[in-house]
């Protein structure tokens, strides 16, 4: 496998972050009746950081969730078994704003479960997409509100987003081809 | 794309089934569950993690999520049953499976059809998991070497009952947050249990201490009895020093027909030595948690007082079933990490 190749390091994922947080901000003209609901597994601690650097810039606290596709995903029957976790989302989503964060936007499939998900848990007022990387390659019509960075790629790499919480580095990098064992973990979310 | 395979097992170590689960490792995914003597510690936590997400299913408006969408469960019960039934279908349910319901009376059994024609014939029909109930021990054993589906044991005559056994272990380890160094009391007619035999394997697994407590007559026999098996459990015939420091006390149901095999003196004699009352369970340690499988002789083996008090965990455990049944479902639906390369 060829090295990896960094995209955006600690300080570009902060101020992706920041400004993406001050942009919801802006958009839905306050806080009130959003609630942020990150996608498993590294869309929660981006939705955990937008929460806080909301609280910092408006003082008042966004409720925050966590949502689990795997049980609406349109490729269980050919992909390897995931092993579950909860999803909570501490607020009635029905008639509120929900902010949906991801780490990387790639085919867009992941985002159809999530919207099938939330819908099986409310009727939301409206709901927006966050995600730190958009990588193209869409198979659905589906596109984000809110992107970190636009990256171009070709199919055959991988973009890996690893966060503080969850990988104890923040960056983002590119891993190209040849790499099997990085494909297998790939996944394509 | 589903193999054909005889044994019920994996061919892996379970921990690499397990890492396959988490989309990983190498090796294939138990296709069948029959029992829980060859489950892994971490396959049984696979199953209880797994639960513990469907029951944040069962707990919203819309009960019902896709997964299972296109497949088709059949649940073929040869004995009677409410509970597990009806549970193993709304599990199906819940995910989004067709449900098909045969019993013995009003098929073709009647008829003579045999087992395996039957299951032949369903599988033939489109049946991608059987769940199945039978008299006979092993007769799920037989089924799952034979069928090109994978299959549920909800009974099999004295030898197994697993998702019973799970569904116990989720009860419990919810309430009292672990299982490891527990104290369980399976209490009354173990002989004739599928149940015990089953929590056995699954209490033991996961580091609990099992004490089977009966008259001699409803234990197993020595010969085959703890002292000779392969099963980590000691055997008591007072109740007073089984049920001593328990943490759980599940009592069985007394199957009333043994006092016509001359097995006990008489049901009386059986409630007073035996039965489950308010005062022997003061006797366990406080807030100890009561079970029983079901359905329940209530005033025999267990004190009515004691089924329904605030220690009783009776109901929630056939609640809990559901979300055991839907991770067992999930579980089989699965391919491991080198299936999919396959794909």
């Amino acid at each position: 496998m060829q090295p990896a190749q960094k995209l955006l390091g600690a300080d570009d994922v902060r101020r992706a972050i920041t400004r993406i947080a001050h942009e919801i901000v802006e958009r839905n003209r306050g806080v009130e009746d959003l609630v942020l609901v990150g996608l498993r597994t590294r869309g929660v601690p981006l939705a955990h950081r937008l929460q806080r650097t909301i609280l910092e810039c408006e003082g008042l606290p966004v409720p925050f969730g966590e949502l689990d596709v795997t049980l609406y995903r349109d490729d269980l029957q050919s992909t390897a078994l995931r092993a579950l976790q909860s999803t909570q989302i501490p607020v009635d989503i029905s008639g509120r704003r929900v902010i949906l964060v991801d780490d990387v936007l790639y085919t867009g499939r992941t985002v159809r479960a999530a919207l099938d998900a939330l819908i099986d848990l409310g009727r939301p007022r409206g709901i927006q997409l966050v995600c730190l990387v958009d990588r193209g390659h869409r198979e659905l019509p589906i596109r984000p509100d809110y992107v970190g960075k636009n990256l171009p790629t070709a199919p055959e790499d991988t973009v890996k987003v690893r966060l503080l919480e969850t990988d104890g580095v923040d960056e983002v990098v590119l891993l190209s081809p040849a790499g099997a064992g990085a494909r297998a973990e790939a996944g394509r979310d | 794309m589903i193999e054909q395979r005889p044994a019920p097992y994996t061919d892996v170590a379970p921990s690499a089934a397990v890492s396959a689960a988490a989309g990983g490792g190498p090796g294939r995914r138990r296709r069948h569950v029959l029992d829980l003597d060859d489950y892994a510690p971490a396959e049984i936590e696979e199953v209880l993690s797994t639960a513990e997400a469907m029951r944040g299913i069962l707990a919203r408006p819309i009960k019902k999520v896709p997964t299972l969408r296109g497949r088709t469960v059949v649940t073929l019960f040869y004995e009677a049953s409410t509970r597990t039934r009806v549970s193993f279908e709304m599990a199906a349910k819940a995910l989004g499976a067709d449900t098909v319901n045969i019993s013995a009376s009003g098929s073709s059994v009647e008829k003579g059809e045999s087992l395996l024609d039957t299951v032949r014939t369903l599988r033939a029909l489109g049946a991608d998991t059987v769940v199945m109930r039978h008299k006979s021990a092993g007769a799920p054993y037989l089924v799952a070497s034979e069928i090109n589906a994978s299959v549920i044991n909800a009974g099999d005559g004295w030898h197994a009952h697993p998702s019973q056994a799970l569904l116990d272990l989720f009860t419990v380890r919810s309430h009292l947050g672990r299982l490891d160094g527990l104290k369980v009391v399976l209490l009354g007619d173990v002989l004739h249990s599928r149940v015990a035999r089953s929590n056995l394997w699954g209490f033991t697994h996961m580091g609990a201490q099992v004490v089977l407590c009966g008259p001699p007559t409803l234990l197993p026999p020595a010969s085959f009895g703890c002292d000779g098996l392969p099963w980590p459990a000691t055997v008591e015939y007072r109740v007073d020093r089984a049920l001593e420091g328990a943490d759980v006390v599940m009592a069985l149901r007394l199957q009333t027909e043994r006092q016509a095999a001359g097995l006990l003196p008489s049901v009386r004699e059986y409630v007073h030595q035996y039965g489950l009352t308010e005062e022997r369970l003061a006797m366990a340690k406080p807030g100890a948690l009561v079970m029983h499988p079901g359905p329940m002789n209530e005033g025999i083996e267990i004190d009515t007082a004691v089924a329904r008090g605030v220690q009783s965990v009776i109901e929630e455990q056939v609640t809990n079933g559901v979300a055991v049944r839907m991770a067992l479902l999930y579980l089989l639906s699965g391919l491991s990490a080198d299936q999919a390369r396959g794909a």
